[in-house]
Formats: structure tokens, sequence, C-alpha cells
């Protein structure tokens, strides 16, 4: 049985909600059982974002997690909120063009700290890209859902008049993907 | 032998509950004289407000809904929105429309609702038996004022035909009034440009009747009419507040109305 | 399979509403549904719809009324404050035997309170809300799937007993995203003979709450009443995960459930035997299934997100002598798995006295 909970966090305009979601819809493609669980409203003073993706191959219950699998952290506030919480031995990934590694309390977790907004500028042109590389890394690190499912994802959802920015956003998971650190 | 006054077909054949020289009898007359003159029966319908207008339909054979008190215009809104082409009116008394329907009535005319509202303005809550409404005369004894409405207390009474009229929605906006055989014609001629503001589409008509309660009024029919001339006229002026569909001069408030009333 | 598509609960609904051949939307914006206005506010009129955003919850519910009285499927929603100003347009609704679909996204209360999940408005939503002897139709889901099939499903049901019916639902459903099924539509709308769409080719027609007459009134209430017999017969929803042989019962109901669930899973796993029943329909409620249940276990756990409103039809439905006890959370506050599994654990081994009521 498969059950992999994440919480993507950071501030508004990092497209921390869009990376939750694009993680999902891959879940989705893959037959799997999955739930996207935004934080709204009160929790959303002061600029923050955040949502929890579980992915299961069984039916879920709480759509939240209080011991995620893996947390994906692209503010400093998030990063203090959130860390304490993973499980033992599970993946915490920083930007840390946002975040410095040093901040990094948890020894007994897989750490990946990974530049991600210059990365993003260097080989797609646009910073805030970022989201996209963190994904791809988080992908490889996770092995939670394929690569492949996750860009047939993000053609779904950028088809139409969105279908612009598909090519970058492309070039900046597979980046991140096969970024070694 | 030639037939020349009878009962509008769409006036159920059976006695009023209305009160010795009410006037809510001849605003259901006039009603149904119209809704005879457009062959409107079959596409009609009538939402009457809370208050002594609530039994329309035991009088007028159209398809009527009740509305809770002071929500006509937004049931209206409802069936209007369903049914464009249907001729809809509400019938409403000045404690539905005035002070609980207030912020319903301002919306629709704003919205354009191309529908018609009857406004039955008694200056008195009938139906609960006599209590100061938004209309009432200032100086006026009701059961809840019994020294007279008291501005510094109770405000001034609130003319609605005037506060609707400035409205981008309104087509049309009048007030009239039933005390004499004249002022029925009157009434029954403003009428008719309400019924034709909304089978022209052309949004949010509004007709006002300044009519007696003698009942709660205290008064005997007779001297109710003379109230109406003495009193009622010189704090609602009778006219024609807005008609997008009149000639530019037609507009004006009718002068020679509002200067009868101040005798 | 049909395709799943990942949707907002919010959308979901709206969307299930589409699909049941509602077209006539009058709101008022309102925080955690606005999601549904919007919504609907581009799609109504894509589908020769109407959407209206009124001046308030009191012009909204009205418009509804009007709306069902010319015979459209029409909805409204809304959360706790507005649906507070809609219960006099229900009360008529439901006096007039009006149908129409109310959603309430729920928030904090009382009062201003606040926007997250809670389930305080169960009261409300079962016990009629507004005046008079009545009630309303209310379905609670508990995942987006089901935001959007209830959707068709109240409308159905609305039409069919001719009375307004509810969605009970909260921002957790409203806000989450899962993958959905969109079902092919299929709608049947029964015929409506009694709507008011102009006496053509027959009588003059009235819809009306007023009933002044000697004993009209009362033979009106019996008539309702009946049909609320008849909701109660025929029309229960209830999902029950229940097990042969069981130490202990749950029942929860709406987002709850799903954090219920959760915790049931993981007592199954550390080898308790419980079984959970989940209300779909608040009302009508699934009184027999909990009685059945309650008769082979014994003990019956409610967990709630309120001070204990559903707790007060689970006593009532109760096999007599059940241990009953109530694990609530209140003002938003969300039971986490981990802590309702630990009830379960002190309840299970607890000997009678833990129990809070004995039914």
């Amino acid at each position: 049985m498969q059950y992999y909970d994440l919480i993507f966090s950071g501030f508004g305009g990092q497209g921390i909600l869009l990376a939750g979601e694009v993680l999902a819809h891959a879940a989705m493609l893959e037959a799997k059982q999955v739930t996207w669980m935004p934080a709204y409203g009160v929790e959303m003073r002061g600029g923050a974002a955040n949502c929890t993706v579980v992915i299961s191959s069984e039916r879920i219950g709480s759509p939240f997690a209080e011991e995620p699998c893996c947390v994906f952290s692209m503010s400093k506030p998030s990063l203090f909120k959130y860390q304490g919480r993973i499980k033992k031995g599970g993946l915490l990934l920083i930007n840390t063009s946002f975040v410095d590694p040093a901040l990094i309390t948890r020894d007994d977790l897989e750490s990946i700290c990974i530049p991600a907004s210059e990365i993003a500028y260097q080989e797609v042109g646009e910073h805030k890209m970022a989201n996209m590389v963190m994904l791809g890394t988080l992908v490889r690190a996770s092995a939670v859902v394929s690569l492949g499912k996750v860009e047939e994802a993000m053609e779904e959802i950028f088809s139409g008049s969105k279908q612009k920015a598909l090519p970058q956003m492309l070039r900046a998971l597979r980046c991140g993907y096969a970024w070694q650190g | 032998m030639q037939k020349i006054f009878a009962r509008p077909a769409t006036l159920l054949d059976t006695g009023f509950h209305f009160c010795p020289g009410c006037h809510h009898g001849i605003v259901h007359r006039l009603l149904c004289e119209m809704l005879d003159h457009y062959g409107l029966r079959e596409r009609a319908v009538g939402v009457p407000g809370v208050g002594c207008g609530v039994f329309l339909y035991d009088y007028i054979d159209i398809d009527v809904c009740e509305a809770p008190h002071g929500r006509a215009t937004a049931v209206a809104t409802g069936i209007k929105r369903v049914q464009p082409d249907h001729f809809v009116f509400t019938y409403q008394g000045d404690g539905d429309l005035g002070a609980i329907g207030t912020a319903e009535v301002i919306h629709a005319a704003n919205r354009g609702e191309n529908f018609t509202v009857i406004f039955v303005n008694n200056a008195v809550y009938g139906m609960t038996g006599g209590q100061m409404a938004p209309t009432t005369l200032l100086g006026q004894c009701t059961t809840t004022s019994p020294a007279g409405r008291d501005s510094r207390n109770d405000g001034y009474p609130l003319h609605l035909a005037e506060l609707l009229a400035p409205l981008e929605g309104v087509a049309f906006a009048a007030r009239v009034s039933l005390h004499t055989p004249a002022h029925v014609k009157k009434a029954r001629r403003a009428l008719q440009r309400a019924f034709e503001t909304q089978l022209e589409k052309r949004g949010f008509s509004f007709l006002e009747f300044i009519s007696a309660c003698p009942t709660n009024w205290r008064l005997t029919p007779y001297q109710s009419v003379e109230h109406i001339e003495k009193n009622m006229l010189r704090a609602f002026p009778l006219g024609t507040y807005k008609d997008t569909g009149a000639p530019a001069s037609a507009a004006a408030p009718e002068e020679e109305d509002t200067a009868n009333a101040v005798l | 399979m049909a395709k799943r598509r990942m949707m907002r609960g919010s959308i979901a609904l709206a969307e299930g509403a589409i699909t049941a051949g509602c077209r006539y939307y009058f709101g008022y914006p309102i925080t955690p549904q606005n999601e549904i206005s919007e919504h609907l506010s581009s799609r109504l009129p894509e589908v020769g719809g109407v959407f209206l955003q009124a001046e308030s919850e009191i012009a909204s519910i009205n418009m509804m009324l009007g709306a069902a009285a010319a015979g459209a499927r029409a909805m409204t929603s809304s959360s706790g404050p507005g649906i507070s100003l809609m219960q006099e347009g229900l009360s008529y609704m439901a006096g007039s035997e009006l149908p129409g679909l109310v959603v309430n996204i729920t928030r904090l209360g009382p009062g201003l309170g606040g926007i997250a999940a809670c389930q305080g408005d169960y009261w409300q939503a079962t016990r009629g809300g507004g005046h008079g002897d009545y009630r309303l139709i209310v379905l609670a889901p508990n995942s987006v799937q089901e935001m959007h099939d209830l959707a068709i499903r109240a409308l159905h049901l609305a039409d069919q007993y001719r009375n307004p019916a509810m969605i009970l639902a909260d921002a957790i459903l409203g806000q989450m995203m899962e993958p959905v099924n969109l079902e092919p539509p299929l709608v049947e709308i029964p015929p409506k003979p009694w709507a008011l769409t102009g006496a053509r080719g027959r009588k003059a027609q009235l819809i009306k709450s007023l009933y002044l007459a000697d004993g009209e009134m009362e033979k009106h209430n019996w008539k309702m009443y009946a049909k609320y017999q008849r909701l109660q017969e025929a029309e229960v929803m209830v999902e029950e995960d229940l097990e042969e042989q069981m130490d202990l019962l749950l029942v929860s109901f709406g987002s709850c459930s799903r954090m219920v669930n959760s915790a049931v899973a993981l007592a199954r796993s550390r080898g308790y035997r419980v079984g959970h029943i989940r209300p779909i329909t608040l009302f009508p409620f699934p009184s027999r299934e909990i009685r059945e249940a309650s008769r082979r276990v014994g003990k019956v756990l409610t967990v709630e997100m309120n001070t204990g409103q559903m707790w007060e039809d689970v006593r009532l439905a109760v096999h007599p002598g059940t241990l009953c006890r109530l694990l609530a959370r209140p003002g938003g506050a969300i039971p986490a798995p981990k802590e309702i599994f630990e009830e379960i654990e002190k309840f299970v081994r607890a000997g009678d006295h833990f129990a809070e009521n004995i039914c």
C-alpha cells in the first residue's frame, strides 16, 4: 500500500499551490487516490501560502498531514513551521535562493537544498519557475509519481490560453529532475 | 339595451373583504381592467406582499404567488427572470414596500427589473391594526404614535415615487390618487403607462396609489376623502416623476394635481 | 470508467447543479463559498441560464422562491450568517411546498465567527431553521465527488418532494481538490403542473403559505408531516463500514468523517474491531441503521466539529442501554485521526463509567 503526504509551503506568488496541484494531477493520472487541500483565509494572512497533498493507493481519509512524508519549503517561516513535523526519515526540500540551509535543525531527514530560483533563471530565464524546478527534484527524490505523468499533468493544466507558458515550465521541471546538487 | 359598465373578466365575481371606504377595491378593479385590455390573463403572475392586499388571489383570476413580508420584488425578480415574456407585477402596501422591503424594491428598481410595482400608500399599517407606517404623516395619530408622528422620534414620511424615480433602472414612476372619479380616471391612465412600460420591456415601472384607510384613520369614508385632499396630497404630490416612454414635456410632475392638492 | 478530473469541491458542486438542470442562481458574496458563485457567474450564461448577484441573502432566497414558483430548478449558496438571513424565505418555501437548493458552506459561529471548517450549523439545518413545523432535506457530502453527486441528488429530491433541500458542507470540502467522475447528464425534471406559468387553458393557480380558516393549517402541517415520513422511509442515505464483531461504533458526518475514516483504519491496524456509520442524509436521519448497529455493539462514539449537535440524534436513535460518548471539537478545530484513535482506545478498554450517557 502506498501512502504519501506532502506539505507545499512558501509565500503567495511563488506558485506553491500550483506545484501541489501539478503533483496531485499527476497522481490522478496514475489512477491513484489523491487530495489537494489549500490553506485559506486567516492562515493566508502575511502572505503565506501552503497546501497539503495526500497520494494513496487506497481511499483517503483525512486530507491533512500531521506528520508529512515530505515538506517542500520556499520560505523561512514555512521551514520553521513545518520542519519539526516531518516524519522521521522523511524528505525536506528547500529553495536555497530564499532559505538558508543552516536553518535546517533536523538531522534525521533526507534534506535537499536546491538553488531553485537561480537554476530557473539560468536555464529558463525566469526565476518564477523555481516551483517547477523544485517539483522536478521532488519527483526524482520521492519517486511518488513518474516524471512522465507530471509532464502529462502539466500539459492538461496548461492547455488552451495557458499553453504559452508550458514549454518553459516543462524545461524547468526537467532541470529540477536532472539536478544533482 | 346597451351594456356600458361591466365587471372585468379577470375580476372574480365575489365580494371584497375590504372595509367600507377602502380604496384597495378600486386598485383591484383598475388592475383587472388593464389585464383585460391587454389580454394578459394567460400570461400574468401577480405577487402580493403581506398586508391587506395579500388576498389578491381571492379577487383576480390570474396566477398568484404570495411573498414574505417585504420580499415581493425579490420574488417577482425570480418569476420574471424565468419567464421574461410574462406580465409580472407586485402589489404592496406602505409597510411592506416602504419599510421592511425597502432594500428589495430599491435594488429591483436599480437593476431595471422589467416588472410593475403597484404601491398602495394609505399611510398606516392596515392589516395589523393601524400602527405607524413609514409614510404616516407628521402629526398623524396611530396606535404606535398616539400623540401624533413626531419627526424628532419617528423621522419623516418616506416619498417612494420620488426616491425611486432617479434610479437609472426605473422607466416609469408616478403617484396618483383615487379620492375622486376624476382622479380614478387619471390613475387608470397612469396604470396603463405602467403596463405599457413593462410590455415594451423598458424596465422597472412603479405606480403609487394614495388611498384611504377609514378604519385605521378613525374617519368616515367621506372624511377620509377630505383628509386625502387636504393632508395626504400636501405631503405626497401627485404626478409622473419619470416616464422614459413619454415625450420630454410630459415627464414633468403634473402641476395642476399638485396645485389642486394645496387648495 | 469515465475520465476523472481534478476539481475543487465548490466547482464540482456548481457543475453538478448545472448537470441537474439548474439554470438559475441567486446569491450574495460571503466567504468561504464565493468560488461557487464566481464559477456560476460565467458558467450559467454559457448554458442559457441566469446568474444574479442579489442585494442580500434575504433577496437571494426570495428570488429563488420566485424562480421555483415559476417552475424552474434554482439554487443559492451561502455560509452561516447568510443562511441565517435565509431562514424566513426557507420557511415560506417549505410552507408553500416549493423546491430549491440551498448550499451552506459553513463558517464558525455564533455571530460573525470565522471562516474555518465547522459543523455548528447542524441544528439549524436539520431542525428546519425558520419558524413553523417543517424540515429541510439535508445532505452532507464528505468528498469532492459527493459535492458533485449530492448537488444533483438534492435538486432531484427537492423537486420530487416539493421541499427545499440543503447541502451542508464546509470549507474543507469547498476548497479541497480531488478527482471527480462527472456523470453523463441524466436529468429528469418532473412535470410541475402547479407552477405559475400563466393561466393558459387552465384555472388560475396560487402558491401560498397563508392558512387562516379553521383547521386549514393543521391539515397542511399533517400533509407536510406525511411527506417527511415518506422521506424517512424512502430516502435515507448512509455509508456503513461495519464488521461482523465490533467493540465500538463510530458515527460522524461530512468532512469530520474523513478524519474518522483515518482513525478507523489506524484502529483496525492495531487490532481494534470498530465500525463507522456516516449519515449522508442528515434529514432524513439514518436512525434505523444506527439502532441496528448499536444493538450489536453496545458502545457508540460520536465525533463532530461542534459541541455535540448530531449527538442528540444519535442518542435518540441508539438501541436502549447503549453506552454513548462524544468527541467534540467546535470553533474551527479539526479532530486529528490520532486524537480520535486515542478516544477509541480508551472507550473500548474502559468500563461503563467512561460513557457520558447511557441511552
